[in-house]
């Protein structure tokens, strides 16, 4: 039994790891071809990937407990905070191929798109939400906080809200992928819900 | 005329680029010595090519923005190749002494494609230089007599869903054809082209083909694709943009540092190709650097309100 776990867990490391496996190629395909994989603007492709994964990876995580409930597999939660820390990776990522592609590491640029530009402001305070989450999702700060930490640990809902308004709002035209997420979150919430009716 | 496949021609067969430029100029020397003959229309106009690299054809060929063929930018080297544009039928409608539909091939027919190389810059803040083949937009538009009533001109990109999937998409907010509009004396701007061919070559699919505006002093969302109808008109047209979001996009849509996006600042620009240790970041300039040709198109505007 602990052995399967251990093992799944692996499976679920790799799997998770797979997107930044597939850039660690990308990136090395265009060290040698400028432009192969990742076009005529590679920053802001990569900027985008690691956009899309941490959504899709918030997404998952807060697909966890509905699984968890549907399928009556409580064993999925294990799993959990692995998938969170990766979408929190994801989303350092995002922001660090921001600041390095985009801005160039120009304060001034970041100050202004902080201050000028709303869906930035959006996509920071989403980022800022989810660091006190990573931060006590070890096994002691879940000892420590008791019940506050679950309390605590709501703050993935804000976030994923503001994440969600921050790909919304930057999308110029084209709003198939992000409605489908927004469908997706508002799926789990529903279920959520009705859950939290059924129990009280 | 010649259709060609994307990335049908192996790498070995395209010209070096530096035989290409100095063939470039030679072109342009033996225009210049011509130039009683060949550019009536275009005195004053500065038409020199910027002094900068030009970017490369696979670059200008594999991204862009062509939402008839998908909103990713490399969509429209994906689809566009479906595309028919033989036979290309015009409408010419509004006020025009000889209102109809024409061939593509008439229209131009007598008018000789120059070579302008042109510094594009999109309203996402990237830009590239281009060297397009073009025939002046005056010489064009003037063949086709508009009125005295005539005041602006709009053009019509193709509505084709079956061979443009960007037009099936559900969910696109454009409400199809892309329309785009010029004050005439902006389209009479000896700058404005219609360009018909691009490094030498036919205009590929995914940048326009068979034809397409190009109005290098504005934002490239104006220089609209595939076009398949001319209205001349007394009132300002509308324009896909500014119908979608009025605030971001203007009818003007000249290039101007001094005028934000909302959304991102147009102080600078990327100039493609850019790499992940470089991005190439250069100032933008007041109309893209045409401002000594074309400031006087706007004497007196407020460019601050009609962005």
């Amino acid at each position: 039994m602990q052995v399967s776990v251990r093992l799944l867990k692996v499976v679920v490391f790799m799997t998770l790891s797979l997107p930044l496996v597939w850039l660690g190629y990308a990136v090395s395909r265009e060290l040698s071809n400028p432009g192969v994989v990742l076009g005529a603007d590679p920053g802001e492709a990569v900027l985008h990937f690691f956009g899309d994964w941490t959504v899709r990876l918030l997404l998952l995580t807060l697909s966890v407990s509905t699984m968890r409930r549907l399928f009556r597999q409580p064993a999925i939660g294990r799993y959990r905070r692995m998938i969170g820390l990766f979408a929190f990776a994801y989303a350092v990522l995002h922001m660090l191929s921001y600041l390095g592609f985009l801005a160039e590491f120009e304060w001034r640029i970041v100050l202004e798109d902080f201050v000028d530009r709303t869906y930035i402001t959006v996509g920071i305070s989403a980022l800022l939400l989810l660091l006190p989450l990573a931060l006590t999702s070890t096994r002691g700060w879940q000892r420590r906080l008791g019940r506050r930490w679950r309390r605590l640990h709501k703050l993935v809902y804000p976030a994923m809200g503001l994440g969600l308004l921050h790909l919304l709002w930057l999308t110029k035209d084209g709003y198939a992928e992000p409605l489908l997420y927004c469908a997706i979150f508002a799926g789990l919430m529903v279920e959520r819900l009705v859950d939290w009716r059924r129990r009280t | 005329m010649l259709i060609r496949k994307p990335d049908s021609v192996p790498g070995s067969e395209i010209t070096p680029e530096s035989t290409y430029v100095s063939r470039r100029r030679f072109v342009r020397d033996l225009s210049i010595g011509g130039v009683g003959l060949a550019a009536a229309g275009f005195a004053g106009a500065n038409i020199d090519p910027p002094d900068e690299p030009l970017t490369p054809e696979r670059i200008i060929t594999s991204y862009n923005n062509f939402y008839e063929f998908g909103m990713d930018k490399g969509d429209p080297v994906r689809h566009a190749h479906k595309l028919t544009t033989d036979p290309w039928k015009v409408r010419v409608s509004g006020e025009v002494a000889k209102p109809g539909e024409f061939d593509y091939e008439d229209l131009i027919k007598g008018l000789t494609p120059e070579e302008r190389v042109y510094r594009f810059r999109c309203v996402e803040a990237w830009s590239m230089v281009v060297p397009w083949l073009g025939i002046p937009l005056k010489a064009l538009l003037q063949r086709l007599e508009p009125t005295g009533n005539a005041k602006y001109v709009e053009f019509t990109t193709l509505v084709r869903p079956s061979e443009m999937p960007g037009q099936r998409s559900l969910f696109t907010s454009i409400d199809w054809p892309y329309v785009e509009g010029l004050r005439l004396d902006e389209a009479y701007h000896p700058l404005s082209i219609m360009v018909v061919g691009l490094y030498g070559k036919t205009l590929p699919k995914q940048n326009g083909a068979p034809w397409r505006l190009i109005v290098p002093w504005k934002y490239g969302f104006k220089s609209v694709k595939s076009i398949v109808q001319i209205r001349f008109t007394e009132r300002q047209p509308r324009n896909t943009w500014n119908i979608l979001a009025p605030r971001e996009y203007g009818f003007y849509a000249n290039v101007n540092p001094a005028v934000p996006h909302p959304r991102w600042s147009q102080a600078s620009e990327r100039r493609l190709p850019t790499s992940l240790f470089n991005q190439n970041r250069i100032p933008t300039r007041p109309f893209n650097g045409y401002g000594e040709a074309v400031a006087s198109l706007y004497a007196g505007m407020d460019l601050r309100r009609y962005y």
